[in-house]
């Protein structure tokens, strides 16, 4: 039985339950509602969420349990001599779990699957004339792993299908026995619901310790793969598949650094002066109008802005700037990456600079202009120092920003790992690095992939302390004029 | 009037016309907000504005040096003549209109900057002290003035913000007469404050009266009454009576100034 | 006296005229910062349309194909699995035949070699016909008006992506080529027509970039795009009342709180790691799947709706709450009845801005795999969401990174349908904030 037709049964068990536990809460009540002390929609609703929720939790256990178990009957059927030279038990799992995928096919299809798993030669070919993706040539035993798998999985939906509807049904038959006039259905309802409530907004803290968890446990594997030392104190980056890599992060974190101080000192005085003029001197009508046009740069999806750095701001630097003037002849460069990663940050300065300005005072102002000062310096000696603080807060927010992006530097700054002061060369940036060690076929057990997530774990602590501080000083400058 | 005259006159009487305005009109978009005021404000003297709220004073005396500029929907008509020169002349720049017509605000709002800085501010964006030794002269004068020199000699680089309400407002004086200006104009600059600072501040008024013309908008008549002489009572956009504050307010001539005074509008 | 005040006054001096120069100069400045903003993104949109729009067009060589049924059906039975074991390369065959005798019957003189004359369809052609022929085998037998896919450089001629001078040098194409194209063309067999197929076809081979469309990429977006409307908006208000409506403060819900700001400024690509090891490596979810790209953008997507759903909730007046505790609803009733309903607009608006986000973000799908090559349609939801699948930002990155110049056009155009579905989001926002957006 597949899980959507389960769902679905189980959604029309809990309607039904829904409207027994209804009308049993009237003829409890002799067709009084009156008596009764909650509406009977609450004892409708109250049985809906008896049948629902058990049948729920067992349906995610059994789903996270079965994809071990399923595992555990596949290696059952393969012995070390069935890995062949350079590869590894996972790779043969993936074969597996392609040729239980590709029978599940051919079976849906109306095809005897009897023959075929009996002769390894005709399943490939059988495979192949259907256009199925396929790894290693299948063996026996993976075939025969194959097949007790589906046997399993297809056992185990059954029974899953039978104790989830078994657990529907019995969470209405509680409820039923004790629907009476007295019972608090909606004191119970609520009661639920609110435990709903809470752990709907603890999703949030699980996602932070999912991350860290996820992050930190591969970051130790890694640390005992490769010398912590030479991760965090050397300036050699260069991974080999062989082994024997050098994986040494500063490279990276001056790649990352260079990008973003060069996206920073293009956006920060473009973005806080178009702030300060959308926020002093425009119009209502002219701010209402490029206000929200400043901030579609902010609506583009980075990918757009990353083939923009590769098809025209790159060819156009190297032709006009680097080439000309002999700083080299690469169209990635940091200051590709880094000026269209200005332009991205602009609306993130300007915006929230505009916010903090305007919540600068008018009394302030009036102050200064009314001691002869005027509107250029009243901005340049009272409102901005006024708002320093919060544009403070708002240029670290751009630069968290700007450090974790992730696909302007990929298409735009290059893959080179080194350690240079010219912005027109190639360099190469923590993300990126992320990107490539962890795309592509990967095996997670090599220092060369787990680096990543070492990568993404000093990426998560960086951009952490920078939001941090930037919101609590953000928050503190509301706090002093609200 | 020549000229020689007028120099004459200033100099004999404090009764020198300092300000004339004649037929002034402000709109506010639709709002009609200021109709046909006809005023003479005198040199050395302090002069009430009083009225009921949404009377107008304050906009007019938003008007007196071109604070109302900063609002982009207000428009005004008619002339006021600062020493005989349209102030609403295109060729006058506001920014050194405002250096000669200081203005002192309902809220105190000292510059989130040091005490010191805060009453130097003017003297600096108009370059009027060569030194800082002369700056620092002019920051302690002006402490001074204001009555605030003792309270706050000892922690001049500490923040204006931190000061109470009272020593703030006088602060705000004290960087309204540091750019030496001929008139003060003050928005009801006792408003915010409690008893006790407000008869300072009061006291501070009567004192500045010697060297400055003093324009203060007030709700309070006891305050018009303690503190100016002459007083322009305002209703409903209209400048109803104007002069003495003594006959303001025992023998007043409009029916309307009267019924104020006596507490029957307002 | 009076002379010198109004001298001054009606004359500035020479420090007000370097105040007031210092003042216009810093105009200039603020004004000219809007316009760096304004131009780069003027700049930006032109470049990406000017290479993306010809991607909706395309050249296609119409002519007269014949079915030989001796080729194609061996057997004479109309039997698919039979018909089936004819590849696509029988086909090209047939097509390069039928090709050369058209041109032969238009009567038109080239300089091309016979062998070569093929090179100017598209390598897909075959396939296209092969679909056809097996989605209606009584086609087999009859000449039909074939409409095939022109090369990649035919059709980058008639683009301008392509030149005689180009041609030259490139060994895929030759411009005595690119000359007959042209005289195909003014003989009605070549023409260059509107696209649709790059809205419906799936990804291509690298040599292909003519027959590469954006099918299975917009159909995995909208998967993605839907699991997380499902999971993140009811889970996000769930959420946001719970910390608006009931929660104690206290220093818990004051971490959460510090907690959901800063998840809503934790880079994408964490998330698509979080992703990597939870989903696929911890819960051995499959790769390239939309049901991961979907958790993993649900994840990300949560914080970015709950923060303007609080806020939405935190602009009902407490009023409305007296109003209704008063008359002796529960504090559950009167959230769901009351300041839910009436908070809704600005839910929903955030929901949608928080959506468009999510369509557009590239960089935790390929952490998951979604950068696979995928050339299957996936199937129907739910089993559907299981099966390997693309996304719009994935599928231009992918593009980016093949050889063939063609595509850089093709992901220029799939960023304009990608514009196109954020715009109309984004406009249903401000629409929705318009109508219903109410001042308390």
């Amino acid at each position: 039985m597949s899980l959507g037709l389960l769902f679905l049964i189980l959604l029309a068990l809990c309607t039904a339950g829904y409207m027994i536990a209804r009308s049993r809460a009237v003829t409890s009540a002799r067709g009084d509602t009156r008596v009764l002390h909650s509406l009977p929609a609450f004892h409708g609703r109250f049985a809906a969420l008896a049948m629902i929720l058990p049948a729920v939790a067992i349906l995610i256990v059994w789903l996270v349990v079965e994809s071990f178990a399923l595992r555990g009957v596949a290696l059952s059927h393969l012995s070390p001599e069935d890995v062949p030279d350079g590869a590894s038990m996972d790779l043969v799992m993936a074969d597996v779990t392609r040729i239980a995928e590709g029978l599940g096919k051919l079976q849906a299809a109306g095809v005897d699957l009897a023959p075929l798993t009996a002769d390894p030669a005709a399943l490939k070919a059988r495979f192949s004339e259907a256009g199925f993706a396929q790894g290693g040539d299948p063996t026996p035993h993976t075939i025969a792993a194959a097949v007790s798998m589906r046997d399993t999985a297809a056992t185990s939906r059954l029974a899953l299908s039978v104790v989830a509807i078994a657990a529907s049904l019995a969470g209405l038959g509680l409820v039923l026995r004790r629907i009476t006039p007295e019972f608090r259905a909606r004191n119970a309802t609520e009661f639920v619901s609110m435990g709903l409530l809470i752990g709907a907004s603890l999703i949030a803290v699980l996602t932070t310790v999912g991350i860290v968890a996820s992050l930190a446990s591969e970051t130790i594997r890694f640390f005992q793969l490769y010398p912590a030392w030479d991760f965090f104190f050397s300036a050699d980056w260069n991974p080999k598949f062989g082994g024997g890599s050098s994986l040494g992060i500063w490279p990276l974190i001056w790649g990352t650094l260079y990008v973003s101080v060069i996206a920073l000192l293009v956006a920060v005085p473009v973005g806080l002066f178009s702030a300060v003029y959308l926020a002093e001197y425009a119009s209502k009508r002219t701010r209402g109008i490029v206000k929200p046009l400043i901030e579609i740069l902010a609506g583009i999806p980075t990918i757009v802005y990353g083939l923009f750095a590769l098809v025209t701001v790159g060819p156009l630097l190297r032709d006009w700037i680097a080439i000309p003037m002999g700083f080299g002849n690469s169209s990635s460069s940091v200051m590709t990456a880094g000026l269209v990663m200005g332009i991205m940050v602009i609306p993130f300065v300007s915006s929230l600079s505009d916010d903090i300005i305007n919540a600068v005072p008018q009394s302030l102002r009036d102050g200064s202009l009314g001691l002869g000062a005027t509107p250029s310096e009243t901005i340049r000696q009272v409102v901005l120092p006024a708002a320093l603080p919060g544009i403070v807060g708002a240029v670290l927010l751009a630069a968290s920003r700007a450090i974790g992006e992730t696909m302007i530097v990929v298409l735009g700054a290059g893959a080179a790992a080194q350690l240079s002061l010219n912005p027109f060369e190639a360099m190469t940036t923590v993300t990126v690095k992320i990107v490539s060690q962890l795309t592509g076929d990967t095996e997670f057990n090599s220092p060369e992939t787990l680096v990543a997530f070492a990568l993404g774990l000093t990426l998560f602590v960086l951009t952490l302390m920078l939001n941090i501080i930037a919101l609590i000083i953000v928050r503190k400058y509301r706090e002093q004029y609200e | 009037m020549s000229v020689i005259e007028m120099k004459l006159e200033r100099e004999v009487t404090a009764d020198t016309i300092k300000i004339e305005a004649r037929k002034v009109q402000v709109h506010y978009g639709q709002n009609h907000a200021l109709k046909d005021v006809d005023v003479d404000i005198l040199a050395k003297t302090v002069t009430a504005f009083i009225g009921p709220s949404g009377c107008g004073k304050s906009t007019f005396l938003r008007c007196l040096n071109r604070m109302n500029d900063t609002v982009a929907s207000a428009k005004v008509t008619g002339s006021i003549l600062l020493d005989g020169a349209d102030i609403y002349d295109p060729r006058v720049d506001p920014v050194q209109l405002r250096a000669k017509v200081g203005m002192v605000f309902q809220k105190p709002n000292p510059f989130p900057k040091s005490i010191y800085d805060n009453v130097a501010y003017g003297p600096k964006i108009h370059g009027l002290t060569r030194s800082k030794a002369e700056l620092d002269e002019v920051v302690e004068s002006c402490l001074r003035k204001a009555a605030l020199w003792n309270e706050v000699k000892d922690r001049l680089q500490s923040p204006g913000t931190g000061l109470s309400g009272g020593q703030q407002q006088r602060l705000c004086i004290a960087r309204a007469i540091a750019t030496s200006p001929e008139v003060l104009l003050m928005d009801e600059p006792c408003s915010a404050l409690d008893p006790i600072a407000t008869a300072q501040v009061e006291e501070l008024i009567d004192e500045l009266r010697s060297q400055f013309s003093v324009v203060i908008v007030t709700h309070s008549m006891q305050q018009a009454a303690r503190v100016s002489q002459r007083t322009a009572f305002f209703h409903l956009g209209n400048l109803v009576e104007y002069g003495e504050t003594g006959t303001i307010f025992t023998n007043p001539k409009d029916p309307r100034t009267e019924s104020y005074i006596t507490g029957r509008i307002g | 006296m009076t002379d010198i005040t109004e001298h001054a006054l009606l004359m500035p001096d020479a420090r007000t005229k370097a105040r007031n120069a210092a003042e216009r100069r810093f105009r200039a400045y603020g004004l000219s910062a809007i316009v760096i903003a304004l131009a780069a993104l003027v700049w930006l949109l032109i470049s990406i349309f000017s290479a993306g729009l010809p991607a909706f067009q395309q050249t296609f060589i119409t002519f007269p194909v014949t079915l030989e049924a001796a080729t194609l059906d061996k057997s004479g039975k109309l039997d698919i699995e039979e018909m089936k074991k004819v590849t696509t390369i029988g086909y090209g065959k047939l097509i390069a035949q039928a090709f050369e005798a058209e041109i032969a019957a238009k009567g038109i003189t080239h300089e091309v070699k016979p062998k070569q004359l093929a090179e100017m369809i598209s390598e897909q052609a075959g396939a296209q016909l092969r679909d056809m022929v097996l989605a209606d085998p009584a086609l087999v037998g009859q000449t039909i008006t074939f409409q095939a896919l022109a090369n990649g450089r035919i059709d980058g001629y008639f683009k301008g992506r392509v030149t005689m001078e180009t041609a030259a040098r490139d060994k895929n194409t030759s411009p005595e080529k690119l000359a007959l194209a042209d005289q195909l063309r003014d003989a009605g067999v070549v023409a260059v027509k509107f696209n649709t197929g790059f809205l419906t076809m799936s990804d291509a081979s690298d040599k292909r970039p003519e027959a590469a469309g954006l099918g299975v990429a917009i159909i995995g977006s909208l998967y993605m795009v839907v699991i997380v409307l499902f999971l993140a908006l009811p889970i996000g208000v769930a959420a946001s009342v719970y910390l608006e409506e009931f929660a104690p403060k206290n220093y818990w819900t004051d971490l959460i709180e510090v907690n959901i700001a800063n998840l809503a400024a934790v880079p994408s690509i964490v998330y698509g790691i979080l992703g990597l090891a939870i989903f696929i490596n911890f819960a051995g979810l499959p790769q390239s799947a939309p049901i991961v790209g979907g958790l993993v953008l649900t994840l990300m997507t949560l914080p970015r709706i709950i923060i303007p759903t609080r806020a939405a909730l935190k602009a009902v007046p407490p009023s409305i709450r007296d109003a209704a505790l008063g008359v002796g609803a529960s504090k559950l009733q009167t959230v769901t009845h009351h300041v839910l309903p009436l908070a809704m607009p600005g839910i929903l608006t955030g929901t949608i801005i928080g959506l468009a986000q999510a369509l557009g973000e590239t960089a935790p799908l390929l952490l998951i795999g979604m950068v696979a090559f995928v050339k299957d349609f996936p199937g129907l939801p739910p089993e559907g969401l299981f099966s390997p699948s693309s996304a719009l930002p994935v599928q231009i990155y992918n593009w980016t990174q093949r050889g063939d110049p063609g595509f850089v056009e093709r992901a220029s155009g799939a960023i304009i349908v990608l514009l196109v579905f954020l715009i109309l989001m984004n406009t249903a926002a401000i629409i929705l904030r318009r109508k219903y957006e109410r001042r308390w």
